[in-house]
């Protein structure tokens, strides 16, 4: 058992015990190898239960969202940007939560192990120094954690809590702010490449709303995709019905959406929404020099309005 | 015994091209996924199972069913399917599901003409597994990894050469006309195994029975309340499935062209069961949830005789938050005498 393992336990233990929770939200062992599970903790009995390792990837704070109880909940960095921004947006109120918050070395992604071992069939991996080791019940092979990562991961900059009440684990060292690199060479292409690209992304979506559900910042109660009285967007695979959807959403994300990935990691067809909501963050961050999430006390740059604000894109269209 | 050498299938498959719309395995973009094919070598044969299932050569995510056009009163009809078409490498769990899509959507009360056009037109030859994956759980729901149900021509891979089942009478022309001659009749002994009955593929976690009496106990159950409780309410599990198959239909007009669409739907969704009143009967995803397993297990059963799932694997596999619908399945299901 890891040492985050064990203090996840402890501290839930705690604070059901002291009455300090209705509930702790964090994640048990999966069903599938490489993978863990959101749970819901209310017996101090059930501690037991609670887990961390390399595969705690969901974004919890998606579960805080409509709840009318007090909560506990197991948060990495970008749970916690989540979190922060939720509490802006008063979904969520802070004396609510009580946050555990875990230092996160990048979550590892199944589909980047599995690429790597491709015959073997997995059924352990150890996440050690640096390594993850994955046996098939009689060999043992072994690659860089690092390669593994889910993209956000690896272009995270906020890998400890922003805010919590409680910490678990050594803190780890941030990475050094990016500048957006990632999608740098996507927004250097004419416009027609970057249309024929994210075009293309698209085809492949069979709207299950997936992204839109992981998302802790889609929270609407009524989504304008469920909206029927008129109908707003239609419900098919029609290419503008799918780009109309990705692009309000990625819109109404502006300046809200905190990087987490979420949304790429739940998408069953492996459609890259990261390129468009990362190149989304890369505006808001140099128009409004916002990173989101990351400042508690700064209000949202969409719906405040500050004088020094870009104003170009009026003054010269 | 007749066999079809594994480096033949390309140039069988070249040979349907001029007649059929071939749908085989194949890659895009990293995914595997059915489609059509132009030529017999772009078929994959090494694979554990597509990621979306082949239900859309049947019944495709978005279908015009009716369009009228201008000033013009006429209402046009699109049920005619094209060619006749061929789906090539289904997994036996998913031409099961087409035996129960037959049963709902072509057999049952009401017929979908346009589900049985493509149906009737549409000729199976899948290929048994021998490597069944994690998620697989077929046996449970009464196929197998050589189960021949719902297929016409089911093909036993046998390593470098595949050996032919004619399971249908279709199948059994078909054979004869693309000279398939001396093949095997019916399925092959234990369909529910793998390697030629050595060893049991995958151990049904569940009884279906079992479990269809105790969720006929348990519309009310309390379990419903924290199984799902993770669930994010989202549309994979339902578009991922080949037997799910609800819709809706959605009135559009472009151009002066008003077409009558079908779209496929997810009983996950809230806008599902939302009425013009603004009253929601399945208020929760926990009301949603239920409803996808009770559909499936229980309602499907009395209604059709088949349960509306056939252990593909594919939600237990690709639900963002691991909800393996197995394990709920199992909850009520090894609760004998329950309560
Ligand atoms: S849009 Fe995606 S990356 Fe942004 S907050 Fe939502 S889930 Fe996270
Ligand atoms: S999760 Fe993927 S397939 Fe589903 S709606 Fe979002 S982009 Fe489309
Ligand atoms: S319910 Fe799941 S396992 Fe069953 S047929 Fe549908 S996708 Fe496959």
């Amino acid at each position: 058992m890891t040492d985050c393992t064990a203090r996840i336990r402890e501290e839930t233990a705690r604070l059901l015990a002291e009455g300090r929770v209705d509930l702790v939200i964090g994640f048990e062992e999966g069903s599938l190898p490489l993978r863990a599970t959101p749970c819901f903790i209310t017996e101090p009995g059930d501690t037991g239960r609670l887990i961390w390792n390399a595969f705690c990837s969901n974004n919890l704070a998606r579960y805080l969202i409509r709840s009318d109880r007090k909560v506990g909940i197991v948060a990495k960095g970008c749970d916690t940007r989540a979190i922060v921004e939720l509490i802006k947006e008063k979904q969520v109120r802070r004396e609510d939560v009580v946050i555990i918050g875990v230092p996160c070395h990048g979550m590892v992604d199944p589909h980047e192990v599995r690429e790597r071992f491709g015959d073997i069939r997995i059924q352990t991996v150890e996440d050690t120094g640096g390594k993850l080791v994955a046996g098939d019940g009689t060999a043992l092979l072994s690659m860089n954690r690092e390669d593994a990562l889910h993209r956000s991961c690896r272009v995270c900059v906020q890998r400890n809590p922003v805010i919590s009440d409680v910490l678990v684990g050594e803190e780890v060292e941030e990475r050094t702010r990016d500048e957006f690199t990632d999608v740098a060479d996507f927004a250097s292409r004419s416009a027609g490449e970057r249309w024929e690209y994210i075009a293309g992304e698209m085809s492949r979506c069979i709207r299950c709303n997936a992204c839109r559900n992981a998302c802790p910042l889609c929270y609407c109660s009524k989504c304008f995709v469920d909206e029927t009285r008129p109908q707003w967007v239609g419900r098919g695979t029609d290419p503008s019905d799918v780009l109309s959807f990705h692009l309000m959403r990625v819109l109404h994300l502006a300046g809200r959406c905190v990087e987490c990935g979420a949304c790429v990691r739940a998408c069953p067809m492996g459609v890259d929404l990261g390129t468009l909501n990362r190149r989304m963050s890369a505006d808001v961050a140099r128009m409004f020099g916002c990173r989101p999430g990351l400042d508690p006390g700064k209000p949202a740059p969409l719906s405040t309005f500050d004088p020094d604000d870009p104003q170009d894109f009026m003054l010269e269209p | 015994m007749r066999t079809i050498a594994r480096n033949e299938i390309g140039r069988l498959l070249d040979g349907l091209l001029a007649g059929y719309a071939v749908y085989a395995p194949v890659r895009r973009k990293g995914i595997l996924v059915f489609d059509r094919i132009r030529s017999g070598d772009e078929a994959i044969l090494d694979y554990a199972n597509t990621r979306t299932s082949p239900k859309h050569v049947l019944m495709p995510q978005m279908e015009t069913l009716l369009s009228s056009c201008g000033e013009d009163p006429g209402v046009s009809e699109h049920t005619d399917c094209g060619k006749p078409a061929v789906l090539f490498g289904a997994r036996p769990c998913d031409a099961r599901a087409f035996l129960f899509l037959d049963k709902v959507l072509r057999d049952g009360q009401s017929r979908d003409v346009y589900y049985a056009n493509r149906r009737d037109s549409l000729l199976v030859i899948s290929i048994g597994c021998t490597q069944p994956r994690e998620t697989c759980f077929c046996t449970t729901t009464g196929g197998g990894p050589l189960s021949a149900e719902g297929s016409d021509i089911l093909l036993e891979d046998l390593g470098s050469v595949y050996l032919a089942h004619v399971a249908s009478s279709r199948g059994a022309e078909f054979a004869a006309a693309h000279g398939l001659l001396d093949t095997c009749e019916g399925e092959p002994p234990g369909s529910g195994t793998v390697n030629g009955g050595l060893q049991p593929a995958i151990e049904p976690p569940v009884d279906l029975g079992l479990l269809k009496a105790a969720l006929d106990r348990s519309f009310d159950d309390p379990l419903w309340l924290t199984l799902a409780e993770k669930c994010l309410g989202c549309g994979i599990c339902s578009y991922l499935c080949p037997a799910c198959h609800c819709f809706d239909i959605v009135d559009e007009e472009a151009a002066g062209v008003r077409v009558r669409n079908r779209v496929w739907d997810s009983c996950q969704f809230s806008c599902f069961t939302a009425q013009a009143s603004g009253f929601n009967p399945r208020p929760t995803g926990r009301e949603r949830y239920r409803q996808r397993i009770m559909h499936k297990f229980n309602y499907c059963i009395d209604n059709h005789g088949m349960a509306g799932c056939v252990g593909c694997g594919r939600c237990v596999s690709e639900c963002p938050v691991n909800l393996d619908m197995r394990q709920v399945l199992a909850a009520f299901g090894g609760r004998r005498g329950g309560n």
